[in-house]
């Protein structure tokens, strides 16, 4: 038994994480009417990226689990990355 | 509690959440492929994405975001609940959940609904005088939340599910794994929700 790995998160904890994520929601939304073209995409994912992180550290645990699955995470990340990045450069440079 | 020699039931934590992290790495993939699909089409024809994309329902959009996040965090106060052992509380979130999912796709019936009305489906009148790439942009809107819709309506039944067992006492705070991965689930279904929003409905 790893009883230890199960830590119990509080509610408060929760409920804060929740709060900024709609704060970031509004963000979004406020932003997509002042910036535009891609910069307006590039800000789009980038405040998308940082509600995706607050999801997977504190609703999904990933902060609180072992290192080794904190790692493997980055695999589908890191290759899912690279087929795009390596995507974008075929498509803009053939 | 159980004598030796009866054979007790193995449960293996640390393999049935790993097991789960490894399912959502293929989904990440899955869902990936559709996000590479959509980033070229839009770098090839950002005004025709432009123009389309003006026409899906804002409202609907933040609508969505809003209950898929508040439909999370139900989810992750069900897990907490459930194992602090306080059944009740555990029991109204995942209900909670539940219902947040169902209004969800309620909201996304409506507002396909809409789209089809006017004609954008395949074939359909309303895509006649569109240009390719706007064609482009409603083929990928349906394909990307549709597999999305039916993510969330996979996660409502397997949610659904583990509120009858949790009621017959078949899941219990000894062996909450099943729980938080049906958690882990739900989580992914919004994270995928988090890209789309900007993605379809925002970058206009």
């Amino acid at each position: 038994m790893d009883a230890e790995r199960r830590r119990i998160v509080r509610y408060t904890t929760y409920i804060t994480v929740w709060a900024v994520l709609m704060a970031l929601t509004g963000l979004t939304v406020f932003a997509s009417r002042v910036v535009a073209g891609t910069t307006g995409i590039l800000t789009a994912v980038a405040i998308a990226s940082i509600k995706a992180g607050l999801v997977l550290s504190f609703f999904m645990h990933l902060r609180y689990e072992r290192p080794l699955l904190r790692f493997l995470f980055f695999v589908p990340v890191a290759t899912l990355a690279v087929i795009i990045g390596f995507t974008f450069i075929d498509v803009w440079y053939r | 509690m159980k004598s030796a020699g009866v054979s007790a039931l193995h449960r293996d934590y640390t393999g049935a959440k790993l097991g789960m992290w490894l399912f959502l790495f293929t989904e990440i993939l899955l869902f990936g492929g559709l996000f590479l699909l959509y980033s070229v089409y839009r770098s090839l024809q950002p005004a025709e994405f432009h123009r389309a994309a003006a026409g899906l329902s804002l409202t609907a959009g933040i609508a969505n975001t809003v209950i898929l996040i508040t439909s999370s965090l139900t989810m992750a106060m069900a897990v907490s609940a459930f194992l602090r052992g306080a059944q009740g509380h555990t029991l109204l979130l995942q209900a909670f959940t539940v219902l947040f999912g169902i209004v969800f796709l309620v909201n996304k019936y409506l507002e396909w609904g809409d789209k089809i009305r006017q004609g954008l489906y395949p074939e359909g009148p309303g895509l006649s005088g569109l240009a390719p790439g706007e064609v482009l942009f409603y083929g990928l809107y349906y394909v990307m939340t549709g597999l999305h819709g039916l993510h969330v309506l996979f996660g409502i039944m397997l949610i659904a599910v583990l509120w009858l067992l949790t009621i017959q006492g078949k899941v219990t705070s000894r062996d909450p794994a099943r729980l938080e991965n049906a958690g882990l689930y739900w989580h992914f279904v919004d994270l995928v929700w988090i890209y789309l929003f900007p993605l379809f409905y925002l970058v206009t």
